[in-house]
């Protein structure tokens, strides 16, 4: 019997409650470690199709009759349409609909950021929609963009109210402490730039809306289109079966989607409306930047006893805060906490989930004052986080569901050990090493080498156990092939390779005889969001359970046919085995059904109630620091988490590896810059704003702990898409303090951030009375 | 009207003089595993091989290609890195991919035995925002081992 029950759900940090039916029958967990697929490395499924340029991504579908849409947009960061003609647009040759913003939503004529959506245009051809563009007489009252970040403090301009939270008596953890380090941090912009840019092509067939979009999240494009129109939620149909990168920033339908649904409507035929690489530059989401005020006391044995912090969350004119100070209030065991978060509104194109957001931000901060307390305690940075390890929730005492973060930590020993051998290659003079296979460069020959060597750690938490409600069906043929059916995104994680993969461990069938039909509101039930590392998590449970429910309808099968009891039945190899060694093809069994199917349903369970559950880690990073002129050169990065069971552990490493260069661009390269002045964003390419590449990836050596998690579903795993791109900013600025004593406070680690932190140190080390630095 | 040999086929196309072949191949003749992400030259995604010699057809007129052979993704679908780079799982979205082997066939095609650093530099054009290149190198490494034996 179906029972009815609430639990709690969390996206990236958001908790909502939840109800949800729970079949009664719910399979016990795998016992741990590799199974017959399960836990064992699995190339993509999909990976031939996406190899051969023959995955059709949204980009790629062409519709008969289909128009071109084009967006104008605001080419300023606050400002007035005093007066706007789209007469002229019309005019242009081809163009077939032109809308502006007395038409729809989504078009504004008081723009509050630069790219704000005036009007649209749809066409025959790309070239006409640009033309068309150009036509549209526009006259414009400029008004005084808010940039200041302390300015729109003292106006109280927020997006949310600031968010406090404190536990204990934080004037009695500095009084307690034996040393307090307080230091200013900042976090930059950086921008998703997903290959595939934001885009969809919408269709009306009769009254039912098809909209292909690239997109995270079919379910919330569905509903959030449905609403704008009007629409019954089952008359949107969401499509995207390949999809080419979000990183958090196509959660949404947006305002191309809307635009798309509008001229298509008007006009009666399929209309496109892609971003260009420049639009999406500036106007698909950022990460927010942040301004950190830390200020941590410990006493001499290292045990943490206060922890205040402040960030100044530079949200844009729209958005969400993101959880910004969770590392501060969850990391560690600290008695006295206080936090207070401010989401301040400016007049910057809006922020949008970032891979793990909040987090990658708050965990820079904490992990690089830890370092810095460290020093001043004179302990040993790893000792000091195991000495503060927290073993339940600090923030209300719940048991974690799974926590591994010791064995992480013991994991990682031997690559800190490192560090001396690390060092030391500072004081060989003239060469240094870049990577393995590579010849040592010359630096100065005539003098001692610039090159200072270093290695540092950080640690991170964050959410990633996912949560209901996600459905999925199994139908197993005549055959004995199976087709996993479920409305979820593979977004280029792996996610279908990992749902094949449980269902065919559930079946007992070879990987091969597995296919996994996604991507299609109309073709499967519900699915989660792929965010907040939640895809497998969420769905992979639901899997599991249809699949379950197959098995459990073939041994019932096949005891009637075989006149055995169903419970010496069990399903392996593509077989049906019984435990006196009978042995049957499962065609066998299914074909008696000739064109009938094995119809199996499942859903994903609640989580555990009363605890905890989050994703764990620690990296280990070496780098090369030249203090003459500020280069940083990363050389090799170790990590090592923990996110319960490992489905496929070939496609786990590939999401450390692109997490950590991910955030190697974060830490050294990448950087949204905005024009002070007038607001506009100013790295508009792919040239101007600078992407890690091949040449810029170091060793990365990676494990993960893959114990299943007991407490979370019938599988015990959790999600790793944000985990590793948490803890490495941190871990690359605490082994730049090692190798050069300096302070690196500001991302990116830019040249001048470098030589600036260098310049700091030297100054403390002549003045040794002057402890507090300058915020940077 | 232009005359093009993409993949060893003769077409015969009608295309207006700012056609870039990146267009042209995925609009008017359909072959869209060429991708198209930045549209200006920066991202590597639309690379296509014009007589064995990678560039990027985003900011190439179709127009000027001329007589040279065009080669996409499509006329390297059987090509030993097409399974190297599943095998070794140097695919996450896929949309930099195809661009990523026209790239790769290019540089094993001059230098069958490339070193680590001659594959970065050779690849350092080719972006991947998913971060499967220490994945690529390893697929690029595999086939050249695989022509050890030749």
């Amino acid at each position: 019997m179906a029972r009815l029950i609430k639990t709690e759900k969390e996206v990236e940090g958001r908790y909502t409650e939840q109800w949800v039916v729970v079949e009664e029958d719910a399979l016990e967990q795998w016992p741990e470690g590799p199974l017959q697929t399960v836990g064992r490395p699995a190339t993509r499924v999909d990976g031939l199709a996406r190899a051969r340029g023959e995955a059709r991504y949204t980009q790629d579908i062409r519709l008969p009759g289909m128009l071109h849409a084009a967006v104008l947009r605001s080419p300023h960061a606050r400002a007035r349409v005093k007066h706007i003609d789209l007469a002229p647009a019309r005019g242009v040759p081809g163009v077939r609909e032109v809308i502006g913003p007395d038409d729809l939503e989504v078009l504004t004529d008081e723009p509050n950021y630069e790219g704000q959506a005036i009007a649209a245009i749809a066409a025959d051809t790309n070239s006409q929609t640009r033309a068309a563009l150009d036509a549209i007489s526009i006259e414009w009252e400029l008004l005084e963009p808010l940039l200041d970040v302390d300015q729109a403090l003292r106006q109280e301009s927020y997006v949310d109210d600031p968010k406090r939270y404190e536990r204990g008596d934080i004037e009695r953890g500095f009084a307690e402490a034996d040393a307090i380090v307080e230091a200013e941090y900042r976090t930059q912009s950086v921008l998703h730039n997903a290959l595939e840019t934001h885009q969809s092509l919408c269709e009306w067939e009769g009254d039912t809306l098809v909209v292909y979009t690239s997109t995270q999240f079919l379910w919330g494009v569905r509903d959030e289109v449905a609403g704008a129109f009007s629409l019954p939620k089952d008359k949107v149909r969401v499509i995207c079966r390949f999809m080419g990168g979000g990183f958090g920033a196509k959660g949404s339908a947006g305002d191309y989607t809307l635009i798309a649904a509008e001229l298509a409507r008007r006009t009666g035929r399929p209309v496109h409306c892609r971003l260009d690489r420049r639009e999406e530059n500036v106007n698909s989401g950022n990460r927010n930047p942040t301004i950190q005020k830390l200020r941590l006391g410990a006493r001499a044995d290292g045990t943490l006893t206060a922890i205040d912090a402040e960030y100044q969350c530079l949200l844009g004119w729209d958005g969400w805060l993101p959880p910004t100070a969770g590392p501060a209030q969850m990391l560690y065991a600290c008695d006295h906490v206080r936090t207070l978060e401010y989401a301040v509104r400016l007049n910057a194109p809006p922020m949008d989930a970032f891979r793990a957001p909040g987090f990658v931000e708050g965990t820079f901060g904490l992990e690089c004052a830890l370092d810095e307390l460290a020093a001043k305690l004179d302990l040993d940075p790893l000792e000091l986080r195991r000495r503060n390890h927290a073993d339940h929730d600090p923030m209300d005492e719940r048991p974690f569901s799974g926590k591994e973060l010791m064995e992480c930590y013991r994991r990682a020993e031997p690559h800190w050990e490192r560090r001396h051998e690390v060092r030391a290659r500072s004081e060989a003079p003239t060469w240094r090493r870049r990577s393995e296979g590579e010849a040592a460069l010359p630096a100065h020959p005539t003098s001692a080498s610039p090159w200072k060597h270093g290695v540092g750690i950080a640690t991170q938490l964050w959410y990633g156990g996912g949560g209901p409600p996600s459905y999925a069906w199994v139908r197993l043929s005549g055959d004995g092939t199976a087709t996993v059916l479920t409305a979820m995104q593979d977004i280029g994680t792996g996610t279908r390779t990992a749902m094949a993969q449980i269902a065919a461990e559930e079946l007992g069938l070879p990987i091969e005889r597995v296919t996994v039909e996604l991507g299609d509101t109309a073709h499967g039930p519900y699915a989660t969001v792929s965010g907040g590392s939640s895809t497998t998590p969420s769905v992979g449970p639901a899997v599991r359970a249809a699949a379950g429910d197959v098995a459990r309808q073939v041994r019932e099968i096949a005891a009637q046919r075989f006149d055995l009891e169903e419970r010496v039945l069990s399903l392996a190899d593509g077989k049906v085995t019984s435990a006196d060694g009978g042995s049957w093809p499962i065609e066998e069994i299914t074909g008696l059904l000739e064109d009938g199917q094995i119809l199996g349903n499942g859903a994903r369970g609640p989580n555990p109630a009363g605890m905890r559950v989050m994703t764990y880690g620690i990296q280990v990073a070496e780098v090369a620091v030249d203090i003459e002129t500020g280069e940083i050169v990363v050389e090799r990065i170790y990590a090592v988490h923990d996110v319960g069971r490992v489905i496929n552990p070939l496609g786990a490493e590939s999401q450390i590896e692109g997490g950590i260069i991910q955030a190697i661009g974060h830490s050294l390269s990448e950087q949204r810059l905005l024009d002070p002045q007038s607001g506009k964003v100013l790295t508009r390419t792919l040239d101007a704003y600078r992407l890690p590449t091949i040449a810029d990836v170091p060793e990365i050596v990676s494990e993960l702990i893959d114990v299943p998690d007991a407490h979370l579903t019938n599988l015990g795993s959790k999600g790793l898409g944000e985990p590793p791109i948490v803890p490495t900013a941190a871990a690359i600025a605490n082994a730049i303090r090692d190798a050069t004593g300096a302070d690196v406070r500001s991302l990116p680690i830019t040249r001048e951030e470098m030589l600036r932190a260098l310049r700091e140190a030297e100054e403390r080390r002549r003045a040794p009375e002057q402890v507090e630095a300058a915020p940077a | 009207m232009v005359e093009l040999t993409v993949n060893g086929q003769a077409y015969e196309l009608d295309a207006p003089v700012e056609r870039s072949l990146a267009e042209a191949l995925r609009h008017d003749l359909g072959l869209t595993g060429t991708k198209i992400a930045c549209d200006e030259g920066h991202c590597g995604a639309c690379t296509v091989q014009l007589d064995g010699v990678p560039v990027l057809s985003c900011i190439t007129l179709v127009h000027t290609v001329g007589d040279r052979e065009v080669t996409t993704i499509e006329g390297l679908a059987e090509h030993l890195l097409v399974e190297a780079f599943v095998e070794a799982d140097a695919t996450q979205c896929g949309f930099c991919t195809p661009g990523q082997i026209v790239s790769a066939s290019a540089l094993l095609e001059a230098n069958p035995h490339p070193s680590g650093d001659e594959i970065r530099h050779a690849m350092a054009g080719n972006l991947c925002r998913c971060g499967t290149y220490p994945k690529i190198e390893r697929a690029i490494h595999a086939v050249a081992a695989h022509g050890e034996g030749d």
